[in-house]
């Protein structure tokens, strides 16, 4: 490399390499190090793995910590099936202003905060909600309705926040899908599941593994919408971190379930590259 | 399937109705958000009670607007100059990193682009423990070995920022990089050739044609950290940004003013994307 | 015989544009017809409709007598290939040949014994595995076709299917299109803004534009006895002038250039008469060129001129000749034998023509 090059590749290497090192790869085997110690006295401690016994140990974490990635995985589902014929529509039969318009229109509510959609959803679905209300008023129910507080309600509000994480990349990699491929599987004598199955889902599988990725992400690691929608008895597994953090202030504990919460998403993230052919340079990068 | 393929009415009427669906389930909560702003009652709920703009220009009890919500402006003001913090530093080291994985080939470049994507695949929760542990990790060993007390981090605006920042910068990095990657290299190498060196070729060059995509990522960067939630929880010291404060006082129960605050977020983000479309038309 | 494939007043209207406008035509068994026409001509539009992507506003289409209006586009017994082939890239070519034979459900064992055949047959036995993307363009020209050959359609569709490929390939792929229709021995309806490809490889072209069929005819047909002025403008290159009949006897015109240049004429039995405007088309290769004038004592039409320009293209050399008499600059057919090896600009040379060799045409419209 000559002298000039060389400087410019330093110079652009040490800002990406204080960053990653500095925020994402020290903080984490900190964390990874914090939770393997354990308190056995005043200002004293020692390396154990009694974080991690203490997990596995009491059914209440387990359970949440299964339940969370559980209804992750549905929620990452869900999405999916309500997004992909709304991502093909404006893919391909819109045209137009009206394609433009559509897909501007499912941006449109992320560009409000979380907070704000999640508020949305309490007037929507609370006991003295416009629905309750207007069930009454249509003499379905006789008395207030509570729909908030319930799986349910906490569903509806994670398919809604990571609507717009499914709909673009699956927009993006059916717009790619040349309409003439479509017509070639219907010329040659497919049918309209044959030609799903054997085109345009392997066409766009890219597209639904990376919406898939970043919606299950975003569900596993939400705070707001299980604190806010969910019901008092289900829990959610960032509400046990941010409690040993804040409320309790065992951070030890605390660390080590942010950890099992950074393994299982790696897991499954892993096995859905793996099982679908991708890897996570293809489908974010 | 696609339009140049016939299909039964029935299946058109169907399709088009749940694309309609959709877009209602999408626009309801925002609607009854918008609305409830200017309900003439104590409550975001109905019976509707008339129209007001209290819940914006109020300023006598219990009806006080926005505008003369002390604490919730601050937290506007808090929110903004995180915002313009997080989306700087995210734009000058995505523009650094887009540069360096195009121009540059270099052994373990694969690695580094590969943990460069890392924090997209990490729940905002934990990046915003792992920071927390180990700022206090280095303010305790600095406070034990001098008796200093880096106040900067402890929970607080600075470590938000840079909680906010450490996964601001992989979405800015992919935005730049993916305009670098459409730059035609010759258009350099004419600049050089008309006389241009290497630096006034890129900021005369290369750089103008990035603009859209930076102006795009200051935007898009300034969006996510006004409405990062999950992150900043973690890390929030007194000074709390916007959501922070709206959730805190949502958990005591809500008002209008709620409402009149979302309304104007919804109307300021509105705005900033359409500054930003107008931006990448050009 | 049923004809395979026929169109009966064949109408598409888009709102209010008529993009096809009553288009009857019918194409015999076995032969390579060919629609040609500038972009935006209609010829897309029919291809589409003939392949089911689209419903006619008016007419019938008939495959093999039977009209197909109300057979949806899986099921007609046509099969197209698209204009960027189409092939899919998440198969392997195995897999994208068998396609139709899956959709028919016949048992993979013969599903793979036919692909095995046809890829035989277009010569390519060795890349059932391979993918899409690492075949040449030639190749994946072959597999387009043979994806449709084995589903053996009663009509093969071409939707320009060589526009993509470079110049040396598309003059190859002409030749082998040729043959593998006659291999098949099934009917190709090609459609292309391509005349040299319309030329080289059909049985009967129809000439298309705004909507209509202008001509239907051979290649010879087409390109010596064209029927209006758009054929002759669009099939092969001619020059043109627009003049007045001045006399009119006998099937022999006489005509008067704007320029002021005098011609002789044959009818060719197309309605013409003393005081009409007319347009004169004469080809390049037409013309004869000489260094005396005496040389061209067979010619009707003579000129004398100077040479403004050499356009040297091999076998297709070219020259520019300015008329002493004035008007536009006329363009000859500059022979290969040797003779003019030593032309240079600004030479003087006389050419001239035969009356019968050129096409006059009744000029349409105002202009």
């Amino acid at each position: 490399m000559q002298a000039h090059a060389r400087l410019g590749f330093i110079l652009l290497l040490t800002p990406l390499l204080l960053w990653l090192s500095l925020l994402i790869i020290i903080p984490h085997i900190d964390m990874a190090l914090l939770s393997l110690r354990e308190r056995v006295g005043v200002a004293q401690y020692e390396t154990s793995p009694a974080n991690y016994l203490t997990f596995f140990g009491e059914p209440l974490y387990l359970r949440t910590f299964m339940r969370t990635a559980v209804m992750s995985i549905l929620a990452t589902a869900i999405t999916l099936l309500i997004a992909f014929p709304v991502s093909f529509y404006i893919a391909k039969i819109a045209r137009g202003r009206v394609q433009s318009a559509l897909f501007l229109l499912c941006l449109v509510p992320f560009w409000v905060s979380e907070l704000v959609r999640t508020f949305g959803w309490m007037i929507l679905l609370r006991e003295t909600g416009v629905i309750s209300s207007l069930l009454q008023y249509l003499g379905i129910a006789s008395g207030p309705v509570e729909m908030l507080y319930n799986d349910a309600a906490m569903m509806v509000g994670l398919v809604y926040t990571s609507m717009l994480f499914m709909v673009v990349p699956l927009v993006t990699t059916l717009q790619s899908l040349d309409d003439a491929v479509i017509e070639a599987g219907y010329d040659l004598g497919g049918s309209g599941p044959s030609v799903l199955r054997e085109i345009i889902i392997p066409h766009a599988t890219p597209g639904i593994v990376a919406g898939s990725i970043v919606v299950f992400m975003l569900s596993l690691g939400n705070y707001l919408t299980p604190t806010m929608l969910g019901g008092k008895d289900s829990l959610w597994f960032t509400q046990l971190i941010y409690s040993q953090f804040i409320v309790r202030f065992n951070w030890e504990l605390g660390a080590a379930f942010g950890f099992m919460l950074l393994i299982l998403s790696s897991v499954i993230v892993w096995a859905m590259l793996r099982l679908t052919g991708q890897t996570l340079e293809k489908t974010m990068g | 399937m696609i339009p140049s393929m016939p299909q039964p009415r029935a299946y058109r009427l169907i399709y088009t109705g749940y694309i309609v669906a959709f877009f209602v389930y999408l626009a309801l909560p925002l609607t009854v958000v918008a609305v409830f702003a200017f309900n003439d009652s104590q409550f975001p709920s109905l019976p509707w009670q008339g129209f007001t703009w209290n819940w914006f220009f109020g300023d006598t009890r219990p009806q006080i607007g926005v505008f003369h919500e002390r604490p919730i402006l601050r937290a506007i003001g808090t929110s903004a100059f995180v915002g313009i913090a997080v989306s700087a530093l995210s734009l000058a080291v995505g523009t650094t990193n887009a540069f360096l994985f195009n121009r540059y080939q270099f052994r373990g470049r694969g690695l580094l682009y590969v943990l460069m994507l890392l924090p997209l695949v990490i729940p905002g929760i934990v990046l915003g423990i792992s920071i927390l542990v180990f700022s206090s990790r280095v303010a305790n060993i600095a406070w034990d070995a001098a008796q200093w007390d880096v106040t900067a981090l402890r929970p607080g605006l600075m470590l938000v920022i840079l909680g906010q920042f450490s996964f601001i910068t992989t979405i800015a990095t992919l935005v730049i990089s993916a305009r670098l990657q459409k730059f035609d290299r010759t258009l350099e190498e004419a600049a050089l050739n008309l006389g241009a060196d290497r630096l006034t070729a890129i900021r005369t060059i290369t750089i103008p044609y990035l603009m859209p995509a930076m102006i795009g990522a200051f935007v898009v960067a300034f969006l996510m950290s006004f409405e990062n939630f999950n992150t900043t929880l973690m890390l929030v010291g007194s000074d709390a940004p916007l959501t922070i404060a709206m959730f805190d006082r949502l958990k005591e129960g809500s008002t209008p003013l709620l409402n009149a605050v979302s309304l104007l977020l919804m109307l300021g983000s509105s705005l900033l994307a359409l500054v930003m479309i107008a931006f990448q038309r050009k | 015989m049923t004809p395979d494939l026929e169109c009966d007043a064949l109408t598409k209207r888009f709102g209010a544009a008529l993009a096809v406008d009553d288009v009857s035509f019918s194409v015999p068994p076995g032969s390579f017809f060919s629609i040609l026409g500038p972009s935006g001509c209609g010829k897309t539009t029919i291809m589409r409709m003939i392949a089911g992507f689209l419903a006619p506003s008016g007419g019938d289409i008939r495959i093999k007598g039977r009209s197909v209006l109300d057979v949806p586009p899986n099921k007609r017994p046509v099969n197209m290939v698209f204009q960027h082939l189409a092939l899919f890239p998440m198969m392997n070519i195995a897999d994208n040949i068998g396609y139709g034979l899956r959709r028919k459900g016949l048992p993979r064992a013969e599903i793979t014994r036919k692909v095995g055949e046809v890829l035989e047959r277009i010569g390519l036995p060795d890349i059932a595995t391979r993918k899409v993307e690492e075949l040449s363009g030639g190749q994946k020209q072959r597999v387009a076709i043979a994806r449709c050959m084995v589903l053996e359609p009663d009509v093969l569709l071409l939707d320009e299917p060589l526009g993509a490929l470079d110049l040396k390939l598309r003059e190859h792929m002409k030749i082998e299109l040729k043959a593998l229709q006659a291999a098949f021995d099934t009917t190709f309806v090609y459609i292309t803004h391509d005349q040299s490809e319309a030329l080289v490889m059909s049985d009967q072209i129809a000439v298309m534009n705004a909507g209509r069929f202008e001509q239907v005819g051979t290649a010879q047909e087409l390109y010596y006895r064209p029927e209006t002025a758009f054929v002759a403008g669009f099939v092969g290159d001619s020059n043109r002038w627009s003049g007045r009949v001045e006399t009119a006897s006998g099937g022999t015109l006489g005509l008067r250039t704007e320029g002021g240049l005098l011609m002789q004429a044959t009818a060719h039995g197309r309605p013409l008469a003393t005081g009409d405007r007319a347009e004169i088309y004469v080809r390049p290769e037409a013309i004869r060129l000489a260094r005396q004038d005496a040389d061209l004592a067979q010619f009707d039409n003579r000129l004398s001129g100077r040479v403004t320009s050499l356009l040297f293209n091999g076998a297709a050399s070219r020259i520019l000749v300015q008329s002493d008499q004035g008007g536009p600059e006329i363009e000859v057919t500059l022979p290969q034998s040797g003779e003019f090896a030593d032309l240079g600009r600004g030479d003087a040379v006389h050419i001239g023509w035969s009356g019968a060799q050129s096409n006059c045409f009744a000029r349409t419209g105002a202009a």
